[in-house]
């Protein structure tokens, strides 16, 4: 056992009836790590978080907790605590209540663990609501107040489920910060459930990609966005265009490509990940393609379009290109640098050339 | 209510009328009982004859009345005890566990509820009988109890689904084992819920009288007491005194049960009773 496997999900597989929750999944979480399972609904997300709990066993394969394999301790006796959806703060406790809760056994003095539930309160920036109900608590003070009564026991790993979907934007984005600044501060391991995938990259360590039962991605941020694995990756993280194309030639790390309605294209690949004359599929995300107003000379990768429908957001905008032999638009998200009332002078159908980079590609295996 | 009986504008006419014929229709002939224990007459029909408290008095020094009232209290108290722990375990099975075969376990505890008192009283005497038993407030209480578990339950039931069960979970997860889960999460929670079912196990025993005449050995219950005295019209105005007294106390009885009850109601654990 190192560090590097200090939580290790061996082949586990759990079935509820007939339905495969979670299927064969093998997956080692580093101490000390903050690591997030990100998947739409019933991609197994919580149920792998609920075998690490203890709340499910799994149906084959075990887990392992710094090194203890843990099918056979109950949850009350494994070194793990957990922030549920919904923060499950105790209506008939108060704040003070419920933050001392898990420490009845723990063989501390009653002034012992008033002082530390002070401690607590302090961290939470909650002093002076120690005697409040949770009805009497925001949806931001609950979920401090949940992740206070786990963290006074010290866990090894705290597991989060969805702990931010139900807070509003804002205070959302302020506690993704203060969230990852604590994980920082006490550095414990953190395991957590998400189906937003900004908040994954803004906050994890590493994540895995889950869908139907299986991780099909387990990376860094930036590698999961800029290099996904698959078509299911690569469209759930972020937004991407598709394209259908096969491998003409490969010479030292560059693809030529045949992208059908992108013409011949150029990608840089590593070696030996696509062979020559194989289907692949081109992924471009919409940030990295350039609109251009006049047809540029001298670019490997380009293409003619018209301007279709935009969407302004603020910060950016968003442009849907039509361009021949293709049914659906070409999605293409630029920054609004300068203030401008029309991006492109003539509008919609105005002819615009498309360009990006050979880094820009990502090549994908085929459906 | 108080919603539903506001409504305004033409309709208020026939639905109002509606309304107070159907509350005289429930309350009207309950409100005879303690105006008749006032009335100086042992015929229970108008015109009043004058103000007395004299039935009470005879009620009070009636030693069989009083003794089939204490029967009463005696079988209801341990009826809604033993109903409400069986109820409630029975709830917490069939509403946390995964158990195989729920569907018809919940159908086998609730058959009681439709099977006729009287089939029920016959089929326990006789089992009362041939097990050498014998009869007694012990078989009263057996049976009354057979048929307030199932009342207990869902009662118990709907107040385990009112609460979120990760509370449960988070108590477990922060490092108590089930059963001390339960004493410091469920029970608490579910408290409203055993008080409804405590009162409730307890009037069906106070005033079931089918199976509580079959099982009866020397000692009976109240009702089956008064059945007994419906022979005697000197008797009855005295029978009157005693139902305005339980008259009176199941109101507060009730009242506080509903107060208890929309207390325990908090925002976030919704009400199931």
């Amino acid at each position: 056992m190192s560090d590097n496997d200090f939580i290790w999900i061996d082949a586990v597989t759990k079935d509820f009836g007939e339905v495969r929750a979670v299927d064969n999944i093998d997956m080692k979480i580093k101490r000390g790590e903050f690591f997030s399972l990100l998947g739409p609904s019933g991609c197994g997300k919580t149920t792998l978080l609920r075998i690490l709990a203890g709340f499910e066993s799994p149906t084959v394969g075990e887990v392992y907790i710094d090194g203890q394999p843990m099918s056979a301790v109950p949850p009350h006796q494994r070194p793990v605590n957990m922030v549920f959806q919904n923060y499950a703060i105790f209506p008939h406790l108060d704040v003070r209540q419920n933050i001392g809760y898990g420490l009845r056994k723990s063989g501390l003095t009653k002034e012992e663990i008033h002082a530390k539930v002070d401690e607590m309160l302090e961290m939470i920036k909650l002093v002076g609501y120690g005697s409040r109900r949770s009805t009497e608590l925001s949806g931001g003070e609950r979920q401090r107040v949940a992740l206070a009564r786990a963290l006074i026991k010290r866990p090894k790993v705290l597991l989060l489920d969805e702990p931010l979907g139900a807070l509003d934007k804002k205070l959302r984005e302020q506690m993704q910060l203060e969230l990852r600044a604590l994980q920082r501060e006490v550095g414990i391991t953190f395991v957590f459930v998400t189906h937003d995938q900004e908040e994954a990259l803004t906050m994890s360590d590493r994540i895995a990609v889950m869908s139907r039962g299986q991780a099909l991605q387990v990376e860094e941020p930036t590698e999961l966005y800029e290099a996904p694995n698959c078509r299911f990756v690569a469209d759930f993280i972020g937004s991407m265009n598709f394209f259908d194309g096969k491998v003409i030639s490969l010479d030292n790390g560059l693809a030529t490509i045949d992208a059908g309605p992108l013409g011949r294209i150029s990608a840089s690949c590593p070696a030996g990940h696509v062979t020559q004359g194989a289907d692949v599929l081109v992924a471009i995300r919409p940030e990295k393609l350039s609109i251009l107003t006049e047809m540029p000379d001298d670019q490997a990768n380009m293409v003619a379009g018209q301007i279709g429908p935009s969407a302004y957001l603020g910060d950016r905008s968003h442009f849907y290109i039509k361009i021949d032999g293709r049914d659906e638009p070409v999605a293409v998200a630029s920054q609004n640098m300068e203030r401008i009332s029309d991006r492109f002078s003539g509008g919609t159908d105005r002819q615009v050339w498309l360009t990006w980079s050979q880094e820009a590609v990502v090549l994908l295996p085929p459906e | 209510m108080s919603t539903s009986l506001s409504i305004q504008g033409p309709r208020f006419g026939a639905l109002g009328v509606y309304a107070l014929l159907y509350l005289a229709f429930i309350y009207i002939p309950v409100l005879f009982l303690p105006l008749f224990s006032f009335n100086d007459s042992i015929y229970i029909a108008f015109p009043l004859k004058g103000f007395t408290f004299e039935w009470y008095e005879q009620m009070a020094a009636s030693n069989g009345l009083i003794a089939a009232l204490m029967n009463s209290l005696k079988v209801g108290s341990a009826v809604a005890v033993g109903a409400t722990i069986l109820g409630t375990f029975a709830a917490k099975a069939v509403t946390r566990y995964k158990i195989p075969g729920r569907g018809p376990v919940i159908t086998f505890i609730m058959i009681p509820l439709v099977i006729p008192g009287i089939i029920m009283g016959i089929a326990l005497l006789v089992i009362a009988n041939m097990s050498g038993l014998g009869l007694s407030l012990y078989t009263i209480g057996l049976g009354h109890l057979l048929v307030s578990t199932p009342f207990a339950m869902l009662i118990m039931v709907s107040r385990l689904e009112g609460f979120d069960k990760n509370l449960e979970e988070a108590s477990q997860d922060l490092g108590e084992s089930a059963w001390s889960t339960f004493w410091r999460v469920t029970f608490p929670l579910a408290l409203p819920g055993i008080i409804a079912s405590l009162l409730l196990s307890f009037t069906i025993s106070f005033d079931e009288f089918i199976l509580a005449f079959f099982l009866a050995g020397t000692d009976t219950t109240l009702p089956v007491y008064i059945w007994g005295q419906m022979r005697f019209p000197a008797k009855l105005p005295a029978v009157l005194a005693l139902g305005a007294c339980i008259l009176i106390a199941s109101f507060f009885v009730v009242s506080f049960a509903e107060w208890f009850r929309r207390r325990g109601t908090s925002p976030q654990t919704s009400s199931g009773i």
